[in-house]
């Protein structure tokens, strides 16, 4: 099935920042659109990025995961990507476009997805692990749910998906893949971003984080207190009842929660 | 009798078939690509190679390198002797009685080979191989009768035709299998090959009782890595031409011992299948472990991965050295597997398991575990270091590694820096500055990646006036030794083993006696084979008034722990576990400490399930044993128990 080559998909990609030493790199999420992508697509995939990238930032990470070129709108830092990136797709005939949820360094608010699929009035999907065929125009998303939990929508193309960390990881990057591919600039009318030029930025400060104290005298009570569910929710305590009684009920959860088909 | 013209047209024949076969040989070779050699000088050097360099290894093997010495001098003998005898018809005693004791040195040899070969040991190749001491037999005993008919020492008429026919067939054989043979890939082709490589070794340092153990740089805008055979180096595919299939490297392979996918020799005998082309249907030795002989196919300009060998045969590798060192014929294996490896992480980006994670942190924060890079120095944090960046100047320069971030590592440096503080050195360390060595990137087959590497800690170096740099960790001892040369940094590295034990034979340390038990020493490949550090940390063991019950495997023999070359992070399984089989060997001599001197093998053999001797580095068994100065002297006056035990 994969790779289909009348599918059009295109990956949204930025300057990812590695958590520990700040450098650049290619942003996690991401790079799992383009992983997707390219499982999809094959070397057919596009990968788009609006900025004043060169080979040495992150970029150079992505082309190195077998991309033969990655369009860049060229973009200085000031402007505003998300007009640069409606212009750019309207002109496109692509059926799905990927992205990460949200950037790992500058604004990061993940406003992107959701701005473009506004103006585009495309459907947006969240948080998706993987989209598993297309067929008749629709395509079998597998979105990701808290807890492990998947949801299987049906979406009509074209749409924009975020792309979760539960999706596959994104394959190794490769030195020589790197060198070989290539940034086609497009120059492009990019407005700036004039609201935010009005903001001002500090770097964060660790913000001081309530201890989670469990009143708990015995180890048991700290054990569960660790253990147990982030949040109150439904369900039933079986005390009776036949042993097939219990695993029915267990059955039917697991079956509601989709775990088995 | 039999017409005149029949021997010298055999032997003619036989040398012109020889000829074409070499020629054909040699075109092969030259599909790898272009090297430098010195032709002339490689040449000349060839004889004094092969009578010294290459007899040193043989003759670890004492009957194996007399049989060999009399089998090849007698070859070598007769065949320069039978050319004026047998073609140009000399009809001289001066000639005659030396090619019959010629062939008489080479039967003798002939003999012994075929005795061994009664009763092959495992490591040997079977196939055309058992074939080759009846040949030497017939040739040798062909020739001597036959020198012996035609020459003037017997009266007239003695010999038969009849016999003289049979001579003939017997000469025909013995030429086709080390004549024709030679030239055109039989058991005999490793004499040519063989010669050729000893005079064009792309090593050409480890003759004479040199080392190169370095890897050699790879130019990242050229090509990366080798693909398919043709990519080798033209003298690396000659090198691959050169085995005997003895199998030495089987035997002292502990991938292979581990049963993980990896021969040294057959993957030596896929080379040779990649550079002539065909498959592997007709190599008779032992295969990889697990994986059956006959699937593997190939030629020059076909991938070798998935064609040739599998990839797992080439990630098994610990990169210990122990088939190079004890390969008779000096061919590098290891720098062909890394060679591999640079094509699939450079090109590919296929490092299995671990190794893109481990990459990619080396890559993100110049340590393979990903740690903050600020927090080189925590595990230091009470000891008030002196930092380079503050003196600027000292004696010592302590290269700390990446065992900071690992609690079982920092032990053997808390130990050190107690020694160094003991002996009053003059020393500082990087700090923060201090990146990875890229030891692990660049056997991980990342060159990219150690070279920015190499190329940063360089930098950094040169800031600081240091006269020496010494570490515990012998990987990072050998990349700052041996392979930051080629990028500029040329330093005088010290392993901290012969560093403390220079301070001890200074006397600026005291020890103490040693009081647990049996102890033997375990040597890292990093210091023993690659830089031929055995002696320094025997003497300080030494010292200690340890008496070292040495391991079977131990010195240049020793068997790796399996940490090296990333095999921990590519972790392809196996039947046992590399650490499991050296730490047996340890209890085959009863030992209840095994003294290492690395971190790597520390945590290797540490990670055997106990019970299992202890494992100590030697810097934690030297300040164990440190005796420090009785500070009041009022405590300590005199008697025989000067030195009381401190704590």
């Amino acid at each position: 099935m994969w790779p289909d080559s009348d599918l059009k998909v295109a990956s949204l990609v930025s300057n990812g920042q590695h958590p520990k030493s700040g450098r650049s790199r290619r942003a996690s999420q991401d790079a799992r659109a383009v992983e997707l992508a390219l499982k999809m697509t094959g070397r057919a995939a596009r990968v788009i990025h609006v900025g004043t990238g060169h080979r040495d930032s992150g970029l150079g990470q992505y082309l190195g995961m077998g991309l033969p070129e990655i369009t860049l709108l060229n973009a200085d830092e000031n402007a505003d990507a998300v007009p640069v990136l409606v212009d750019h797709l309207k002109g496109t005939d692509l059926d799905i476009v990927l992205t990460g949820i949200h950037a790992e360094q500058g604004e990061a608010s993940g406003m992107v997805p959701y701005l473009l699929a506004e103006h585009l009035g495309w459907p947006l999907v969240s948080h998706i692990a993987d989209i598993q065929k297309v067929e008749g125009g629709k395509a079998e998303v597998l979105q990701a749910l808290p807890r492990g939990q998947r949801r299987l929508l049906r979406v009509p193309l074209p749409f924009i998906a975020t792309v979760d960390n539960a999706a596959a990881e994104a394959r190794q990057y490769a030195f020589g893949a790197a060198r070989r591919g290539k940034l086609v600039d497009e120059v492009i009318d990019a407005p700036v971003d004039q609201a935010r030029l009005e903001w001002e930025s500090h770097p964060a400060k660790p913000r001081p984080k309530r201890l989670h104290v469990a009143k708990a005298k015995s180890a048991a009570d700290r054990f569960k207190a660790a253990t147990a569910k982030p949040q109150g929710q439904g369900g039933s305590v079986l005390r009776d009842g036949t042993d097939l009684e219990k695993a029915t009920a267990i059955m039917d959860l697991l079956i509601s929660e989709g775990v088995v088909r | 009798m039999l017409p005149e013209w029949l021997l010298p047209a055999l032997v003619i024949t036989a040398l012109g078939l020889f000829a074409i076969g070499a020629l054909r040989r040699i075109l092969l070779w030259r599909a790898g690509r272009p090297e430098p050699v010195s032709l002339i000088a490689g040449l000349m050097a060839m004889p004094r190679r092969y009578l010294v360099d290459l007899h040193h290894v043989v003759a670890r093997d004492k009957v194996m390198s007399n049989t060999h010495v009399a089998t090849a001098g007698g070859f070598v003998l007769s065949m320069l002797l039978i050319i004026p005898v047998h073609v140009f018809g000399l009809d001289s005693r001066w000639l005659t009685i030396p090619l019959l004791a010629a062939t008489v040195i080479m039967f003798t040899g002939a003999v012994f080979v075929y005795r061994r070969r009664r009763n092959p040991p495992a490591r040997l190749s079977k196939g055309p191989w058992m074939r080759l001491p009846k040949s030497l037999l017939t040739f040798s005993v062909s020739f001597f009768l036959l020198t012996l008919l035609a020459s003037d020492l017997l009266p007239e008429n003695f010999g038969h035709w009849v016999l003289t026919g049979v001579l003939l067939i017997g000469v025909t054989l013995g030429l086709a299998e080390l004549l024709f043979g030679m030239g055109w890939g039989g058991p005999m082709k490793h004499a040519f090959a063989g010669a050729l490589h000893l005079a064009f070794h792309r090593r050409p340092e480890r003759f004479g009782g040199g080392r190169s153990t370095g890897l050699k740089p790879v130019d990242l805008d050229g090509m990366l890595g080798v693909a398919k055979p043709s990519d080798f180096k033209w003298n690396q595919l000659l090198g691959f031409d050169a085995c005997v299939q003895c199998g030495r490297c089987e035997a002292v392979c502990p991938a292979f011992a581990a049963g993980q996918p990896l021969n040294p020799k057959k993957l030596i005998q896929d080379m040779v299948v990649g550079l002539a082309g065909g498959s592997d249907a007709h190599y008779a030795g032992s295969p990889y472990p697990g994986r059956d002989v006959g699937q593997a196919q190939g030629n020059p300009h076909q991938p070798i991965v998935d064609g040739l060998v599998s990839a797992e045969t080439l990630w098994s590798c610990t990169t210990c050295r122990a088939c190079v060192e004890e390969c008779p014929m000096m061919i590098e294996h290891v720098d062909a597997i890394v060679d591999m490896r640079r094509h699939l992480t450079l090109e590919r980006g296929e490092t299995p398991n671990k190794g893109a994670e481990v990459l990619d942190n080396l890559i993100a924060t110049d340590n393979p575990g990903g740690y903050e890079p600020n927090s080189r120095m925590n595990w230091a944090a009470d000891l008030a270091l002196p930092l380079m960046a503050d003196k600027q100047e000292a004696e010592v320069l302590f290269w700390v590694s990446d065992g900071c971030f690992d609690m079982r590592s920092q032990r053997i440096l808390r130990a050190f820096v107690k020694i160094l503080k003991a002996a009053n050195v003059d020393f500082a360390v990087l700090g923060n500055e201090e990146c990875d060595s890229g030891d692990v990137a660049r056997r991980l087959g990342d060159d990219a990646t150690f070279q920015t590497l190499a190329r940063h800690n360089i930098a950094t170096l040169s800031k600081y006036r240091f006269t020496r740099i010494v570490t515990t960790d012998p990987h990072a001892f050998h990349v700052l030794k041996n392979e930051y040369g080629d990028f500029g940094g040329h330093y005088d590295v010290m392993h901290h083993s012969t560093f403390i034990n220079e301070l001890v034979e200074q006397g600026r340390i005291n020890l103490d006696r040693f009081k647990g038990g049996t102890v033997t020493y375990h040597d890292p490949c990093y210091l023993g084979r690659y830089n031929g550090e055995y002696e320094s940390p025997r003497a300080l063991l030494a010292a200690l008034g340890i008496q070292v019950s040495e391991m079977e495997r131990s010195g240049y023999r020793s068997r790796c722990c399996g940490g090296g070359g990333g095999a921990p992070i590519t972790d392809i399984p196996g039947e046992h576990r590399i650490a499991d089989m050296r730490v047996d060997d340890a209890r085959k001599v009863e030992a209840e400490t095994i003294a290492v001197a690395c971190q790597q093998c520390t945590a290797m053999l540490e990670g055997v399930v106990e019970p299992r001797p202890e494992i100590r580095d030697l810097a934690e068994l030297v300040a164990d044993g440190l005796v420090v100065d009785a500070t009041p002297a009022s405590t300590a006056t005199a008697g025989p128990s000067l030195a009381e035990e401190v704590h």
